[in-house]
């Protein structure tokens, strides 16, 4: 019998981004999946060749609305590591903090999302209502609810004020009665867990297959995470744990969600009591030739940013990879088998965000035919590497 | 003739019910509003949907069959001005008094807007409201189920009459059915019936807009979703109406508090659930409800 298509996509009807799910259906059981990505492809890392290092900061910035940080923290976090030396101590603590908020509202902002698709609007709008005081605090410290622009290589570019902590953290701490409530609401709600539990598990050794990154490979028993793996910025200074459950399901991946709102808000209260005085920008002027590698936990995963400079004004290669790239593939594994009604929730519950993960094929359009596909692209890639770096050696 | 056509196309019809439902559908709106802490529209914002959408291009998909894409939206809204005809009239109107045998008619009527949108959507051949159309024919045989055995418990209740005016009239010299302890429990499973015969959450899995993009109506536009929509708003009307003749001693104009207190369950319903899977609704109908409303015909029979 021939299976039914059921797109989802190219335009997705609920999070406004260019992806295309083709769900290959027998009855209301999904038998397989297409995943096509690449709607929206920005050349980012191209553009970002031909920026000042300061520039890029911003660029990157743009790569994700809702994780505006992540791009520019790993960026900052591999132009630290080129150059050897730390940020300031100062620097780093204002780094996690905005890390960490970031976190908080991006988390909220799923659960409201995983609300609306399970059709529980209520839900959706007040996680959003609550993520607004964050977006507050945002705005208080950078003067933006979104693209805060505080990240600067060798420091950050707005310093934050001790006379603004005493209502950050009063703001903060109104928010756990709130999030004690969601937690009430996603564990204790029985249509919920009907819904939520057993469906889409990845287990361990899928985790392991598709190299799944973040909250999506925690939920999973996987206990991954950057912050305590590769110590940056604050993180090993204050005391949090790795959040992980086992069940691989929806359910387990809101579960981690949630409780990890308990931790970061925990971390950026540690923070301001702990943070230091002194300067904030370490006076970068020049950058000389090098490599650096800088990674970030983005409230999805892990974010990597390869940076390698030729002594010049502007990165010579910038090469990003984003952790939707990574978990948006393992939809694959979750989705096959269950019903079409699981199917958004399944995809969404990696909280995916394609924008950050568009790939290129290059295809010719009278034929339909693959000229490049992604491993020419990468070969092209490394080819280029290599001759930038050969050049770099002769000079 | 023309007193029955005035009843059927303006008063207590067609144009009053729609009049009622567009209020009924703002309260709805203005209270799910205020819930999620948003602002809701203007009184008149359900008024002024359907005419942008009566004004807008019908758009026929190529692959439709056209006869029966227009016509099973108008098979619905009949339908329902039906139902809502005959339940306002036995209340409010006491020189008709309806016929016997009412109540079976006005629920064989209730399954015609569900068939209606069955097969408008498999007229539309969209591969989602195909979709759509085959989640809603499982759910009306999910629900139908408890909706008609909770039915019989007030015929059986008042001894085995089955037109609407003497049900009213019985339950007005014995007290309301909803006062027995089979009465209740047969309304609490037809309020369900209600919630998943509106198609509100948690019973949405046939629009559900964030899996299947509206599913049934999807390939609706202009006159023709307005005509869907309308339905659906005359059904807030007529159904409720039809609980509260059945099991609530009817109603009259002063006694319409009746009718707003199941419009603010059914909103409470739809605002504090998320949507169930179409398996889950299913053994939740055939499961549970069944086997609730069996025990009410019983219990009804041992004239509890």
């Amino acid at each position: 019998m021939a299976h039914k298509i059921i797109p989802i996509g190219p335009y997705h009807p609920l999070q406004d981004e260019p992806e295309f799910f083709k769900l290959h259906v027998d009855g209301e059981t999904v038998v397989d999946i297409d995943i096509e990505i690449g709607y929206n492809h920005r050349l980012i890392e191209k553009i970002a060749e031909s920026k000042s290092f300061d520039q890029v900061t911003f660029l990157v910035e743009r790569i994700c609305g809702i994780c505006s940080t992540s791009h520019p923290f790993a960026y900052v976090n591999a132009i630290d590591d080129l150059l050897g030396v730390k940020s300031p101590e100062r620097a780093l603590y204002i780094r996690t903090v905005i890390g960490e908020l970031e976190r908080v509202h991006s988390h909220l902002l799923w659960l409201g999302l995983a609300g609306h698709f399970l059709g529980y609007n209520t839900v959706w709008m007040w996680a959003w209502r609550y993520r607004e005081p964050v977006l507050d605090i945002f705005e208080k410290v950078a003067g933006n609810r979104q693209n805060y622009a505080m990240m600067k290589p060798g420091g950050v570019r707005r310093d934050m004020f001790e006379e603004d902590f005493p209502w950050i953290k009063k703001t903060l701490k109104d928010l756990i009665p709130k999030v004690d409530m969601f937690k009430g609401a996603v564990m204790d709600d029985p249509v919920i867990h009907a819904r939520t539990e057993g469906v889409g598990v990845l287990t361990k050794e899928d985790v392991r297959q598709y190299c799944v990154v973040g909250p999506t490979a925690r939920a999973s028993g996987v206990g991954i995470d950057i912050r305590k793996d590769d110590p940056y910025a604050a993180y090993d200074k204050v005391e949090w744990k790795v959040i992980t459950q086992e069940g691989g399901d929806v359910y387990s991946k809101a579960v981690v969600r949630i409780l990890e709102l308990y931790e970061s808000i925990n971390i950026i209260l540690q923070c301001l009591d702990k943070m230091p005085k002194g300067p904030i920008d370490s006076g970068i002027k020049d950058i000389p030739p090098g490599e650096g590698i800088g990674r970030h936990e983005a409230p999805r995963g892990e974010v990597v940013h390869y940076i390698m400079a030729d002594g010049g004004n502007s990165p010579a290669r910038h090469k990003i990879r984003a952790p939707s790239y990574m978990n948006v593939a393992s939809n694959k594994k979750a989705v096959i088998g269950e019903s079409i009604s699981d199917a958004t929730i399944i995809l969404a519950a990696v909280d995916p965000c394609y924008c950050c993960t568009e790939r290129m094929a290059v295809v010719d359009y009278k034929t339909g035919k693959k000229l490049m596909d992604g491993q020419d692209l990468v070969r092209l890639s490394q080819e280029k590497t290599r001759k930038i770096a050969e050049k770099r050696i002769r000079s | 003739m023309t007193r029955l056509l005035f009843n059927f196309l303006i008063y207590p019809g067609f144009l009053f019910t729609a009049c009622f439902g567009l209020v009924a559908s703002w309260i709805d709106r203005k209270v799910t509003a205020r819930i999620q802490w948003r602002v809701g529209p203007p009184w008149y914002q359900p008024l002024i949907d359907l005419v942008k959408l009566s004004i807008k291009e019908i758009t026929v998909p190529r692959s439709a069959s056209k006869g029966l894409f227009f016509l099973s939206p108008l098979i619905g809204l009949s339908a329902v001005t039906l139902v809502s005809m005959l339940v306002w009239l036995v209340n409010i109107d006491p020189v008709s008094k309806g016929f016997s045998g009412d109540i079976i008619v006005i629920m064989y009527l209730l399954t015609l807007p569900a068939i209606a949108v069955i097969l408008g959507a498999s007229a539309s051949g969209n591969p989602l409201a195909s979709l759509g159309a085959s989640r809603e024919i499982k759910m009306v045989m999910a629900y139908e189920l408890p909706f008609i055995i909770s039915l019989i418990v007030p015929v059986i209740k008042s001894g085995g009459l089955l037109k609407l005016s003497e049900i009213i009239s019985y339950q007005a010299v014995n007290g309301s059915f909803i006062a027995s302890l089979s009465g209740i429990i047969a309304f609490i499973i037809m309020i369900f019936c209600m919630q998943a015969k509106l198609g509100l959450v948690p019973f949405d899995a046939s629009e559900a807009e964030t899996e299947i993009i509206a599913g049934t109506c999807i390939e609706y536009s202009g006159m023709l979703l307005a005509i869907l929509k309308l339905t659906k708003t005359m059904l807030m009307v007529a159904l409720p109406l039809f609980l509260i003749t059945l099991f609530w001693q009817g109603f009259t104009f002063l006694s319409l508090w009746k009718y707003v207190i199941l419009l603010v369950i059914i909103i409470l319903i739809r605002n504090t659930n998320p949507r169930v899977r179409i398996d889950h609704a299913v053994r939740f109908f055939w499961g549970k409800m069944t086997l609730l409303s069996i025990i009410a015909v019983l219990l009804a029979i041992k004239g509890m």
